[in-house]
């Protein structure tokens, strides 16, 4: 009976024997308690793709004599991310002492915080629709200027393995394409596109901005997108850009505005017009943007 | 009496209460903020139906899959003696605290269309799984499954093996021993895991979004669908979906905590 004596060897951890139920479950509250503590803190470090909030950046001192001064926050489309960082690093080389800070996202993300009460100096858009929304909420300082124009292209995977020629293709069986939502300016102008083919697409995902769009065709999960031609450009050789007829295509329009509340209003002014400047439209130019005048 | 009017109790009851208020004070924003009179149309509306089923049906699949993988996880790290078992642990936690749309690229990299297992995976059988309901899972699972990995090793080693040694030291076979010994005891931690789990895959974002996409009725779950509606400005259906997420938590939160207690308080 060599179990016998184990089992008697054993018994002395009186509480956990299987007839103190109650006791063992005590544990439970305890554990979810820490758990959910736990996630608390966690979802804090997880809330990644969610709400755009303004970056932390103290009040703004600007010093007089036009000379600016401090941070400059530009709430800018996504679309605008590879140019506007270029005009953002010259400005403050043209204007030392002041630091821009970007929060890029979808624009009416980008309204819909603003609205919430955002804290930012400039907002520049994608389209017209959602500078109005915070134009309309009286927002705003001052008319909103258009500073670029871009027009739309379709993205596919490098050297076109699906052969797609026109917009009408994207419509096809077996085609994985990727818009944008939309809410968000360029699912608008791929709908309006379209629309303007006659064609219905069914895509396989509504993405929250353009970027998103870029890399799902980038990382070949879809076979095409519509984007903007800047987009396809910034994509370099990672992707293949295939031209939408200009009877079909969109001319997006990108206003620019400084917002009511600007904590610093001489920079806001200022960063405006450098992006207006032939120092700031050379640059826009460079990223494929067409000239407002266009 | 005496003891609660001693300086350092008055301190901690003071920052304790500034701790509620921080919890409770957004759910009272969201409640307050609530379209009542439009609730139940913005509820029933097919997009937000969609996402409420998406989301229940991804949610209770992944819970599944973490009681049917993560188990045997769980299992080795408390019990085995292998070694990289340290590391080991911290790969399969990490997803705790990885943002979760680092999750997604990292999901998309390995499973998605040209990802080291998903381009052999999609050559064979022409199958993808980003843009599906199986990739929404997937995605759910990375993010949700440690926490049960996490919450039902502790309770594997907290209990007493030597209950298990002497139940087959008395004749019972592996299976009795595990069902009449092993999961009542750790019957605690298997449950909040399970709620756990549950709960953080019903909530993710970051990495569905990411991996899966989103497209209303396919791929976008609740937390898509409200992220897509607070940025297009349809502020009543985001909130009134937030209420009904935070609603489900909240029982489940609640129920959990209760029933253990009174059971608790029922042996005392």
């Amino acid at each position: 009976m060599r179990g016998r004596e184990s089992l008697d060897r054993q018994l002395p951890d009186d509480h956990v024997v299987p007839a103190g139920r109650g006791h063992r479950r005590g544990r439970i509250g305890v554990t979810v308690g820490a758990c959910v503590a736990a996630v608390s803190v966690l979802a804090a470090c997880g809330s990644s793709g969610g709400a755009s909030a303004t970056a932390g950046s103290p009040p703004v001192a600007t010093v007089g004599n036009g000379q600016v001064n401090g941070t400059v926050i530009v709430f800018a489309a996504a679309s605008l991310t590879n140019a506007f960082d270029k005009i953002g690093s010259q400005f403050e080389k043209a204007h030392p002492g002041v630091s821009v800070k970007f929060n890029y996202a979808g624009s009416s993300s980008l309204a819909t915080s603003i609205k919430q009460g955002a804290q930012a100096d400039v907002f520049a858009s994608a389209d017209t629709t959602n500078m109005k929304t915070v134009t309309g909420a009286g927002l705003a300082t001052g008319e909103p200027t258009i500073f670029a124009k871009n027009k739309l292209e379709i993205l596919v995977d490098k050297g076109n393995p699906m052969n797609i020629k026109s917009v009408s293709d994207l419509a096809k069986p077996g085609v994985k394409v990727a818009v944008c939502a939309a809410s968000v300016p360029c699912g608008k102008y791929s709908t309006e596109i379209f629309d303007k083919a006659n064609v219905t697409v069914k895509p396989v995902t509504e993405e929250t901005s353009v970027t998103g769009v870029v890399t799902k065709v980038t990382l070949g999960e879809a076979d095409a997108g519509i984007v903007y031609v800047t987009d396809v450009k910034a994509a370099g050789d990672k992707a293949t850009g295939v031209p939408i007829p200009a009877n079909q295509n969109v001319v997006a329009e990108y206003p620019i505005v400084e917002l009511k509340d600007a904590p610093n209003s001489t920079a806001a002014k200022s960063f405006m017009q450098y992006v207006n400047s032939p120092a700031g439209q050379k640059v826009l130019d460079s990223f494929g943007f067409l000239p407002p005048g266009s | 009496m005496e003891r609660l009017k001693h300086p350092a109790n008055l301190v901690i009851l003071g920052l304790a209460g500034i701790t509620a208020l921080f919890f409770v004070l957004p759910l009272l924003g969201l409640i307050t903020q609530t379209p009542w009179s439009s609730f139940g149309s913005t509820i029933t509306s097919s997009t937000a139906l969609d996402a409420l089923r998406l989301s229940l049906i991804a949610s209770l699949a992944s819970t599944v899959l973490a009681l049917a993988f993560g188990f045997p996880l769980a299992w080795i790290l408390a019990r085995g003696r292998f070694p990289g078992k340290t590391l080991l642990r911290g790969l399969c936690t990490l997803p705790m605290v990885l943002p979760p749309v680092v999750g997604g690229i990292a999901l998309l990299l390995a499973y998605g269309r040209r990802g080291l297992v998903g381009e052999p995976l999609d050559n064979a059988f022409g199958f993808s799984l980003p843009f599906t309901l199986p990739g929404v899972i997937v995605a759910e699972s990375f993010v949700s499954m440690p926490f049960f990995v996490v919450t039902l090793e502790s309770g594997l080693r907290a209990m007493n093996v030597k209950l298990e040694d002497a139940a087959r030291s008395l004749g019972a076979s592996r299976l009795t021993v595990f069902r009449r010994v092993t999961i009542p005891l750790i019957w605690p931690s298997l449950i909040a895991g399970t709620v756990l789990t549950w709960s953080r895959a019903l909530g993710e974002f970051g990495a569905t979004i990411t991996f899966a996409g989103n497209l209303p009725g396919v791929t976008q779950t609740t937390p898509l669908a409200i992220y897509i509606s607070q940025s297009s400005g349809q502020l009543d259906t985001a909130i009134a979906l937030s209420l009904v997420l935070v609603a489900i938590s909240l029982v489940v939160m609640i129920g959990t905590r209760n029933r253990s207690r009174s059971e608790s308080r029922a042996s005392a």
